[in-house]
C-alpha cells in the first residue's frame, strides 16, 4: 500500500531567507492587533461587562430577528440593549445593563431577564430560552483581572519551563511567539467584534499550551542539530531543522485541525467563538514557531557552543596546567 | 525499549481495560440504555451548562460582621460592669470608628475593669481578637484586631454555608452543590432548577429575628424625623404591614435574639384567620424570653426581622412556655418561607447575589447531541488521516486513540469530575492532539529508516528520540491547563479537567500502548522492511 505523504521527503525550503520580511510582518500583526483592541475595543460578553444577559434560540426560523428584538427589548426601559448573533444565525444573546442597586435586591436582576424573555416569547412563541445570566459589576471586574493574570502567568510559566529545558534564548523566543499568538487572536476578536467571554480566554490559555508544541519540536531538533553539526552556519542549521521537522509540524497541526473543523461547523453554537479562537490560534501558532521562534534564536546569539557545558574554574585550572590556556 | 515481558503486558492491559470499562455506564446513559443495577455505576457528572439549572454566587457583607461583633461586645461589657461587685459605673459609650470606647466614672476602677474584660477578649481560638487600650487614664478603648475580624468572618461564613445548605435541603431540590469560595463567597448550584426565585427569596432572607422593647419615651415627631433618643434606635415597619412607612423607636440593648430556636412552623391564628409563624425556643432562649416578658408585662415589644418591624404587640402576660407566635402581614407563602429560614437558623451575615446563571433545559441536550456528532466526524477524519499516512502504525495509533477517549471518560467518571460544554471542546482537542505523539514517533521512524537503519533500530530510536519533545510539549500543555483550572469558574474548570486528564491518558495510550502493539507485531512478524 502506498502511504500518503503530505510533505515530500528531504524538503529544502529556505524558510529563513525571508526571515526579515516575515518578522516585520509578525511585528505589524502584533501592533496591528493592539491597535485594533485600542480602537475597536473588545465586545465583552456579560462575564466581563457585567449586567444581565439572556440567550435564546429561534429554531423555527432561518435567522433570529435581531433588529426586531433590539426594538422590542429597547422598549422595556433598560437602556439600549446589546443584541447580537451568538455562535450561529438562529441563536442570539441579549445584554442589558443593570440599574444601580440591583445587587442588593435578590431576584431583581433575574426579574429583568425574565421580563425580557417573557416579552420575546409573547411575540415569538417558538423562541427557546437557553440562559439567563446576571453578573454584577464587581464580579465582572474580578473576571477581567483574573483573565489578565491567568494569561500572563501561563505565558511566563511556559516560557520559564522552556528556558529551564533549553537555554534562555529559547525561553525568550517562546515568549515572543506566545505574545504574538495571543495578541493576534485577541486582535481578531477586536476586529470581528465577536463576543469576548470567559470561554474565549479559556481558548487562548489552551492556545498557549498547544501553539508551543510545534515550537518545541523545532527547538528540540535545533538542539540536536547544534550538537551534531558544530560547524554549520546558524541560519542554515535552522533551515535544516525546520525542514527536517516540517512533516510532523504539518501533520500535528492538521490532525488537530480536522478534529476542530466539524466542531466549528456542526458543534453547539455556544462553542463557536471558543473553537474559532482555538482554530485560528493553531494556525498562528504554527506560523510563529517557524518565523518567530526560529529567527529570534539567531538574533539572540545562539551558537553551537550554547549547549556545550560551561567551563568550570577547575576545568580552567586544569587546562592552564596542561599549558593549553 | 521494545521488550515487553508478560507481567508488563498484562498490567498495561489491566490498567487500560479497567479505566475504559469505567466509561461504559456513562456511554450507556448517553445512548439511553439501561445499565444493570447490580453493576457499579460511576457516571460523569454533567455541568449546569449541559444539564440545565441554576448557579448562584453569594457574597457576604463583611462590614456587617464587624458591626455585629461590636454590638455584642458592647452588650457584654455593659453587663460585666453592671454585675461587678461593687458596680463599675461607665458612661459616654461609643462604637464609632469600628471600636468600642467608654469612660470610667472613677479612674480607680481601671484595673478591675481590665480584669473583667480581658477574659472575654479572647475567643475560642488562639487568635488575639481584641485590643484594649486606656486613653487619658480613664477612657477604655476596645478595638477589633484584623486577625479577629478575619476569624469572625471565617466562622460566620462557615456557619452561613451550613445555613444555606439547610435551607436548600428544605426546598427538596435534588443534588445541590454548595461550596464556600474564597473568603466571603458561597457558590450554589442546583441542577434542573429552572426558576430560582423561591431559592433566592430564601437565601436573601437573613432571618435575623429580634425582640426588642419599644421605647415609650421617644417623641413621635422625633421618631418620624429619624432622631432616636439616647440608647434607642429606630426601625421601619416592614412593607405590607398596617403601619408601613412608619417607624418605631426601640431600646437598643436588653432585647433578645431569635438564635435559640428549636422549631418554627407556619400556621394560622384561629382568632383572626391570619397567617402566623409559631416558634419554639430552646431552654436557654425560652428562659431569656420568659425573663423579658415577665419583667415587661403591659409594655409593647417589637418583633424585628432583618431590620424591619413585623409587628409590635403588647406583652399581655409573661410567656414562659418557650413558645411564641409571630404575627405580621404574612401570606401563607411568606409565612412558610420565614418558618424555613428560622428553622435553618439565621444567616450570621447577610448575603448578596453577585452572579447568577440559569441554563435552559433544552440547550444542554442539544449541545451534547451536536457535540457528539462533531466529535464523531472529527474522530473519523483524524483516523482516516492517520491510517492513510502511517498505514499499520496509523491503525495502532487509532486503537490507542479509541482507548484514550474511553479512559478519559472512565477516569472522569471515577473521579467524579464534571463534564461541561467547554469540556466537549476539550474532548475534541484531546482527540486531535493525542495522535501528535504518534505523529512525532512515526515521522522519526520514517526518518531513521530513510537514513538506512534497520527496522528494529529505527523503531527503537523513533520512540526514544521523539519522547523528549513529547514530554516537553505535554508538560507545557499541563502548565497552561493548571493556569486554566486556577482561572476558571465552573465551565472553564471542566475544560481544564478534560485537557489535563486527556494529556495523561494520551501519553499513556499514544506512547506506551502503541509501543506494546508495535513490539508485539515486530516480534511475531519479524519484518525486514516496514511501510511507514
Amino acid at each position: 500500500m502506498k502511504l500518503l505523504k503530505l510533505v515530500p521527503d528531504n524538503t529544502n525550503i529556505k524558510f529563513l531567507k525571508l526571515r526579515v520580511p516575515f518578522f516585520v510582518l509578525s511585528l505589524v500583526l502584533i501592533f496591528g492587533s493592539w491597535a485594533a483592541v485600542l480602537v475597536n475595543g473588545l465586545n465583552f460578553g456579560v462575564d466581563f461587562a457585567g449586567g444581565q444577559e439572556v440567550r435564546m434560540t429561534f429554531a423555527q426560523r432561518e435567522t433570529a430577528p435581531i433588529p426586531q428584538l433590539r426594538e422590542l427589548v429597547g422598549g422595556l426601559g433598560y437602556g439600549d440593549p446589546v443584541v447580537q448573533e451568538f455562535g450561529g444565525p438562529q441563536t442570539v444573546s441579549i445584554r442589558v445593563a443593570l440599574p444601580e442597586g440591583t445587587e442588593n435586591t435578590p431576584g431583581a436582576a433575574t426579574a429583568i431577564g425574565d421580563k425580557v424573555i417573557a416579552t420575546i416569547t409573547a411575540e415569538y412563541p417558538d423562541a427557546r430560552k437557553d440562559g439567563n445570566d446576571t453578573v454584577s459589576g464587581k464580579v465582572a471586574g474580578e473576571f477581567r483581572n483574573q483573565a489578565i493574570l491567568a494569561l500572563l502567568a501561563a505565558m511566563a510559566a511556559v516560557s520559564l519551563y522552556i528556558w529551564i529545558r533549553f537555554e534562555w534564548q529559547f525561553g525568550v523566543g517562546a515568549m515572543f511567539a506566545l505574545v504574538h499568538d495571543v495578541s493576534v487572536t485577541v486582535g481578531l476578536f477586536a476586529l470581528t467584534q465577536m463576543e469576548f467571554s470567559l470561554q474565549i480566554v479559556a481558548a487562548i490559555l489552551a492556545i498557549i499550551g498547544y501553539s508551543l508544541n510545534d515550537t518545541i519540536v523545532v527547538y528540540d531538533r535545533i538542539r540536536e542539530n547544534l550538537k551534531k553539526y558544530r560547524k554549520m552556519p546558524m541560519f542554515e542549521l535552522l533551515d535544516l531543522s525546520v525542514n527536517e521537522t516540517l512533516a510532523r509540524t504539518v501533520m500535528t497541526s492538521l490532525t488537530l485541525f480536522v478534529a476542530l473543523i466539524p466542531l466549528l461547523i456542526f458543534g453547539p453554537p455556544s462553542l463557536f467563538g471558543m473553537v474559532a479562537a482555538i482554530t485560528v490560534g493553531l494556525f498562528i501558532g504554527t506560523y510563529s514557531s517557524v518565523y518567530m521562534a526560529g529567527p529570534l534564536l539567531i538574533w539572540m546569539g545562539v551558537t553551537s557552543n550554547s549547549f556545550v557545558p560551561a567551563e568550570s574554574p577547575t576545568d580552567r585550572q586544569e587546562k592552564l596546567a596542561r599549558g593549553e590556556g | 525499549m521494545l521488550d515487553f515481558p508478560l507481567w508488563k503486558k498484562l498490567s498495561l492491559w489491566a490498567v487500560t481495560l479497567a479505566a475504559s470499562l469505567l466509561a461504559l455506564p456513562s456511554l450507556a446513559n448517553v445512548a439511553g440504555l439501561d445499565w444493570p443495577a447490580a453493576l457499579p455505576n460511576p457516571q460523569v457528572n454533567l455541568g449546569l451548562d449541559l444539564a440545565g439549572g441554576s448557579h448562584l454566587l453569594l457574597e457576604a457583607k463583611a462590614g456587617d460582621v464587624r458591626a455585629q461583633r461590636l454590638e455584642n461586645m458592647e452588650e457584654t461589657v455593659r453587663q460585666l460592669m453592671r454585675n461587678a461587685n461593687p458596680r463599675i459605673r461607665i458612661g459616654d459609650v461609643s462604637t464609632a470608628d469600628g471600636s468600642l470606647s467608654f469612660m470610667l466614672e472613677s479612674a480607680g476602677d481601671i484595673d478591675r475593669a481590665r480584669g473583667l474584660i480581658e477574659p472575654v477578649m479572647q475567643g475560642q481560638t488562639t487568635v488575639r481578637e481584641w485590643e484594649l487600650n486606656v486613653v487619658d487614664g480613664q477612657r477604655m478603648v476596645l478595638s477589633q484586631t484584623d486577625a479577629g475580624i478575619e476569624q469572625a468572618i471565617d466562622d460566620a461564613m462557615d456557619s452561613a454555608t451550613e445555613v444555606v445548605r439547610r435551607r436548600i435541603d428544605e426546598l427538596g431540590t435534588r443534588e445541590p452543590t454548595i461550596i464556600r469560595q474564597g473568603n466571603t463567597r458561597i457558590v450554589v448550584q442546583v441542577p434542573g432548577l429552572q426558576d430560582p426565585d423561591a431559592l433566592k427569596d430564601l437565601l436573601g432572607q437573613t432571618a435575623q429575628l429580634e425582640f426588642k422593647l419599644v421605647d415609650l419615651n421617644a417623641l413621635p415627631s422625633n421618631v418620624q424625623a429619624g432622631i432616636a433618643p439616647p440608647g434607642s434606635e429606630i426601625f421601619p415597619f416592614a412593607g405590607g404591614t398596617a403601619e408601613q412607612g412608619a417607624a418605631i423607636a426601640v431600646r437598643r440593648l436588653g432585647g433578645i435574639r431569635g438564635d435559640n430556636l428549636t422549631g418554627a412552623q407556619a400556621g394560622v391564628d384561629p382568632q383572626n384567620n391570619r397567617s402566623v409563624v409559631n416558634i419554639a425556643f430552646d431552654a436557654q432562649g425560652g428562659a431569656k424570653f420568659a425573663k423579658l416578658t415577665t419583667e415587661n408585662v403591659g409594655k409593647p415589644f417589637a418583633i424585628i426581622l432583618d431590620g424591619e418591624v413585623l409587628s409590635a404587640p403588647n406583652i399581655d402576660e409573661p410567656i414562659v412556655g418557650g413558645r411564641a407566635q409571630i404575627s405580621g402581614s404574612f401570606t401563607p407563602e411568606t409565612a412558610n418561607n420565614l418558618a424555613i429560614s428560622l428553622r435553618s437558623g439565621a444567616l450570621p451575615v447577610p448575603l448578596a447575589i453577585v452572579e447568577e446563571r440559569t441554563v435552559g433545559p433544552d440547550l444542554g441536550a442539544d449541545s451534547i447531541r451536536k457535540g457528539l456528532l462533531a466529535m464523531g466526524i472529527g474522530s473519523l477524519a483524524v483516523i482516516a488521516l492517520m491510517v492513510a499516512t502511517y498505514g499499520r502504525f496509523g491503525i495502532y495509533a487509532t486503537v490507542a486513540l479509541v482507548f484514550n477517549v474511553l479512559m478519559l471518560l472512565g477516569l472522569m467518571a471515577l473521579g467524579g469530575f464534571t463534564l461541561t460544554l467547554p469540556g466537549i471542546a476539550g474532548f475534541v482537542i484531546t482527540i486531535g492532539a493525542a495522535v501528535d505523539a504518534n505523529v512525532l514517533i512515526n515521522e522519526r521512524i520514517r526518518e531513521e529508516r530513510a537514513r538506512g537503519r534497520k527496522v528494529i533500530a529505527s523503531v527503537e530510536t523513533g520512540y526514544k528520540e521523539a519522547s523528549r519533545a513529547i514530554w516537553d510539549a505535554n508538560l507545557t500543555n499541563v502548565i497552561s491547563g493548571v493556569a486554566l483550572f486556577a482561572f476558571g469558574s465552573g465551565p472553564v474548570k471542566g475544560f481544564a479537567v478534560v485537557l489535563v486528564i486527556g494529556i495523561v491518558t494520551s501519553v499513556f495510550t499514544g506512547v506506551t500502548l502503541t509501543r506494546m502493539f508495535v513490539a508485539g507485531w515486530l516480534r511475531k512478524a519479524r519484518p525486514n522492511d516496514i511501510t511507514i
